[in-house]
């Protein structure tokens, strides 16, 4: 075995690398060499520790010691004094900002209580095709303890109690909706999951039906004794093979084992679950949408009332959650209502799955608790911005969402302060955004999302989005007039008050949020035809710059329209009239000569 | 399996699982088992976890490397570091490496699983999963 008694690990991440961490691992291995103690202490490059904001990192095996903010100068004193004396180098430690207590064990300190997973909580932990393993892991046990010891109605009441909300974005408290659907008699009642994850750049549903499927197929049967239903159904759609795959062998092996099926532990109980593909269609995600594709119907939203609780799925009462909301079940019913309450803030309890893309360093899948901040989900858990740039803005809620910006930043995140925000929650998807992006763009992608997505069933959404659409080209093709934004913030509100369903009433808040934030760009667009980030085309015009220039004619000989002139050995210049914009310039040169504003 | 027929029935079940998940693949090995779970999710998948799942079953079997139980799981949270693999060395704490390439899985074995020796790519645990 191993000769090593001590390991140094020194982060390697983005964002450490780039305060100098290749340095520090040089200099460490320096001065163990100095100290020959090559052959006792081995020193690891290791991934992000999240914790970049006191970046560097270097953390200490086996006693666990953490230090931060570490400089290559450091390298000798750390090797010294704690790996030959075992005297911790105390002003390295971080230092805990409410007791300014110098901690040295990363275990207690508070960044890493961070991240809690519920949700996720067998993900990456369980072989999801293994019903054992689940079941090693307190699997099935909350339905166990529902139906030998509980009343449907102390089910609902516990889950009332826990304050939990829908997890799919609109953030209706779930325990009233299983109250809604108990109250309807019928002698056929039925539980749909809605496992139709639409919003572009999230994915939590789908990691957790393929890393713990078993956690929403018993959430169903709780869901199903708790209203009287014993029809489960799960709407997924058909882009998910994986997780079809496994949730659907989850039920065989579930129904194997008797924990669905008649006579549930002997309790008398019947309950079974079934699949129903979709297509994919974003409106879909939306319950009465969802109820009619199941039903083989156009997948088009009718008015509420009446709800699906009174009459839903083959008009029949029905009970519809997403996929992220019954994962989170089984654990309330265990830990009681009392332990979830305790986690989040006064309105949003528990913690919330967050699909972490964009201009980020640490792109992930992650869990925290509500009234996490902002700051700490980019800066402390995703490491950061791209490149050390500026972060500009990050979008939440997807296409019905908005956009946040630098003084949201310390906002904790949760339903009701997102809404005030002018964004939503959204089934969680996280997209960062950098000095790089441009807001009109990103307005005008949701916008094509959302036409696209359009179900056509009224005029607002169907010819308004379109509308909104077309301004938008307009404005960044540099054909934008000023009153444009008037137009567009009338347009808006009119899609607003008129449309039928949450995708049209929720469509126009990416540019209402953008006009918000960052009007400056609408109007540098509109006004200066000009592309404050550089990445609308038709905006931008390439330039050489004379003094890198050399002259070397790579440029002239891949330009496909003769756009570019000079002679050899001279600066040369491009015709922003011939220019295309392709960019094959860019790439040839070999002098960063070229440039594009 | 036969079907369970009481909540006390489950409970048996699952008392014996958490005692012997491996055990049942592994026999008396247990106190030697070595266990590297693979990411396997769609995104790990698409990364190539497929591929470095299989590597590592078929490198571990050449080697003749028997106290080794190589298993899938869903989504670990990394997705910045897929493919990614966790591997529990006995009376150790699990210890998650990312971006493992065929190369990198052959490196894990021949150092971290056969020797005991740490090797480049810890990714560091920055959550709590709940009990």
């Amino acid at each position: 075995m191993s000769n090593y008694s001590m390991h140094i690990l020194v982060c390697g991440g983005t964002g450490c690398k780039s305060a100098n961490s290749d340095k520090i691992i040089e200099n460490l291995e320096k001065h163990l060499a100095a100290q020959n103690m090559t052959d006792q202490v081995q020193i690891l490059k290791t991934g992000c520790f999240g914790f970049c904001e006191k970046g560097p990192i270097v953390k200490i095996l086996p006693d666990n010691t953490f230090y931060v903010q570490v400089q290559p100068e450091d390298a000798q004193e750390l090797i010294e004094e704690h790996i030959v004396k075992g005297r911790k180098v105390e002003r390295l430690l971080y230092e805990d900002p409410e007791t300014n207590k110098r901690i040295s064990d990363s275990q207690k300190m508070d960044f890493y209580k961070k991240q809690i997973r519920i949700a996720l909580r067998n993900c990456g932990v369980i072989d999801p095709d293994n019903l054992d393993e689940y079941i090693a892991r307190d699997g099935y046990q909350a339905i166990g303890k529902v139906l030998t010891s509980m009343t449907p109605k102390e089910v609902i009441e516990v889950i009332k109690a826990s304050g939990l909300r829908g997890r799919g974005g609109g953030g209706f408290p779930t325990g009233l909706k299983w109250q809604f659907a108990s109250q309807y008699q019928n002698d056929v009642k039925y539980v749909v999951c809605n496992a139709d994850e639409g919003d572009p750049g999230a994915f939590m549903d789908r990691s957790i039906l393929e890393g713990d499927p078993h956690s929403v197929v018993e959430a169903m049967t709780i869901c199903g004794y708790a209203i009287g239903a014993s029809n489960g159904r799960v709407y997924i759609r058909a882009e998910y093979p994986l997780a079809i795959k496994r949730l659907q062998k989850a039920i065989d092996d579930a129904r194997e084992y008797g924990l669905l099926g008649n006579d549930i532990l002997g309790s008398g109980f019947n309950f079974d679950i079934k699949l129903t593909y979709g297509a994919g269609a974003f409106v879909c995600g939306e319950e009465t949408s969802l109820i009619h594709s199941m039903e083989g119907e156009r997948g088009e939203p009718t008015t509420k009332p009446p709800f699906p609780a009174e009459s839903g799925f083959w008009g029949k009462p029905t009970n519809v959650n997403n996929v992220e909301t019954f994962a989170n079940v089984p654990v309330i019913i265990l830990k009681g209502s009392d332990w979830f309450t305790k986690i989040g803030t006064e309105k949003s309890k528990g913690t919330k799955v967050f699909a972490l893309a964009g201009a980020i360093n640490n792109v992930g899948l992650i869990e925290v608790p509500m009234g996490t901040t902002l700051r700490e989900v980019i800066y402390d858990i995703g490491g950061g911005i791209k490149g050390g740039k500026k972060f500009k803005a990050v979008q939440t809620g997807g296409p019905s969402g908005g956009c946040l910006t630098e003084k949201d930043l310390d906002t904790p995140i949760d339903f009701d302060n997102l809404l005030a925000k002018g964004s939503m929650m959204g089934s969680g998807g996280m997209i960062v955004m950098s000095e790089d992006d441009c807001m009109v763009a990103m307005a005008k992608f949701y916008l094509e999302f959302s036409v696209e997505e359009s179900c056509g069933k009224c005029t607002p959404c169907r010819v308004g989005t379109r509308r909104l659409l077309e301004i938008l080209e307009l404005i960044t093709s540099g054909k934008g007039k000023m009153e444009h934004i008037d137009e567009l913030k009338r347009l808006c509100r009119v899609i607003k008050d008129t449309a039928l369903c949450g995708l049209g009433q929720a469509a126009p808040n990416p540019v209402l949020s953008t006009l918000e934030a960052f009007e400056d760009e609408y109007i540098a667009h509109i006004v200066d035809k000009r592309c404050p980030a550089g990445q609308c085309k038709d905006l931008l015009k390439y330039y050489i710059l004379p003094d890198k220039c050399i002259g070397c004619t790579a440029c002239t000989r891949v330009c496909p329209t003769q756009a570019i002139t000079g002679e050899r050995k001279k600066p040369h210049v491009i015709d922003v009239e011939k220019c295309i914009k392709c960019g094959a310039c860019i790439e040839k040169c070999r002098f960063g000569a070229i440039v594009k504003k | 399996m036969a079907k369970i027929k009481s909540l006390d029935e489950l409970i048996k079940i699952r008392d014996q699982q958490r005692s012997k998940v491996d055990l049942r693949e592994k026999g008396e090995n247990i106190d030697k088992l070595i266990h590297v779970k693979v990411a396997m999710a769609t995104c790990g998948i698409a990364s190539g976890a497929r591929e470095t799942m299989n590597y590592i079953i078929e490198e571990v079997d050449r080697q003749g490397l028997e106290n080794v139980v190589v298993t899938q799981t869903g989504c670990m949270g990394y997705c910045y570091a897929e493919p990614t693999i966790e591997v529990t060395l006995p009376g150790k704490e699990p210890t998650v490496f990312g971006y493992v390439d065929e190369a990198k899985a052959k490196e894990i074995i021949d150092k971290y699983i056969k020797e005991g020796e740490l090797v480049d790519g810890i990714i560091p645990s920055t959550h709590k999963t709940i009990e």
